[in-house]
């Protein structure tokens, strides 16, 4: 019975995916964080909170921040700055797909940082977003 | 007792294969679909495949880093496979009327990476006037959805089309 127990807990996972919680994901970058700066201190909602809000200038002329379509707090559905589709809220609160996939995080935070930034974000800048993210009730 | 695990181990094993098989050789069709509808749709409408070129479909998903001003890169498996998906259900591929009309109406040596770009589309839109397109609830070419309420299911026909006032 207990080799059946096994070949079956073996054969279980497969075809599963990875699924984690939004406090895993945040703790993933921790590590990076440390590897781009010996001086790291944690992860700060409060800098997350103005990162969200900071309105850059784009290359285009336009003003744009995470909040132009994510809206003014992470809890609300947004809207495609370009196409007008709907964004469902970022917060797990709300949403409990978001911060659940590590690999739909990054594929995010590489796509919307460049649109937004025009270059990658660094470890800091996405541990604390995802802390300020999280802290929205 | 040994013999009784090895009977329940075949067993378990047994009714497992057949899942696994299913799940393997379904898999190419089912899920390819389910990730073009997934990823694209993530932004915008799903465009059907049948609508451009199998060149169109190419070009721009070996593009995605700058997707019309967006960065929509995918991981390179992601991109093989909807790309793939893309490919074996392009306006080649595709033996409806309007699949023909479109491939027609393109150029052999034109590559559009809009629908909206091509001939056939101009001409099926020639009587909307140019204020329509500039609605708040059109905004673009690209918002199909906005008269073809059913456009999601890959549905363009007269009778499911209203011009919004």
């Amino acid at each position: 019975m207990r080799r059946a127990l096994a070949i079956l807990t073996f054969l279980l996972p497969i075809g599963i995916a990875q699924a984690a919680s939004p406090a895993e994901i945040l703790e993933s970058h921790t590590a990076q964080a440390k590897q781009e700066n010996p001086a790291f201190k944690g992860f700060s909602a409060a800098a997350g909170d103005r990162f969200y809000h900071a309105a850059v200038k784009h290359s285009s002329g336009k003003q744009l921040s995470c909040a132009t379509c994510h809206t003014d707090s992470p809890r609300n559905a947004g809207k495609h700055e370009r196409t007008s589709k709907e964004i469902l809220p970022l917060s797990p609160t709300a949403n409990k797909q978001r911060f659940s996939d590590s690999a739909n995080v990054e594929k995010w935070f590489k796509r919307n940082c460049q649109d937004v930034l025009e270059r990658a974000c660094t470890a800091q800048e996405k541990g604390d977003f995802i802390a300020y993210v999280l802290s929205v009730q | 007792m040994p013999n009784k695990l090895a009977r329940w181990t075949c067993l378990i094993a047994a009714s497992l294969i057949p899942s696994l098989v299913a799940a393997q050789a379904a898999k190419p069709a089912t899920n390819s679909a389910a990730t073009w509808k997934t990823e694209c749709a993530a932004c915008h409408m799903a465009y059907p495949a049948g609508l451009l070129p199998q060149r169109s479909w190419q070009k721009m998903m070996s593009g995605l880093e700058k997707h019309f001003g967006a960065d929509a890169s995918l991981s390179p498996a992601v991109t093989a496979e909807i790309t793939a998906y893309l490919v074996n259900n392009s306006a080649e591929k595709n033996t409806s009327r309007r699949s023909a009309k479109f491939l027609q109406s393109i150029a052999p040596g034109e590559t559009p990476l809009r629908i909206s770009d091509t001939a056939y589309f101009e001409k099926e839109h020639r009587k909307v006037v140019a204020e329509t397109w500039k609605l708040p609830k059109v905004g673009s070419k690209a918002n199909c959805n906005a008269c073809h309420s059913d456009a999601d299911a890959g549905e363009f026909s007269g009778k499911n089309t209203k011009i919004p006032q």
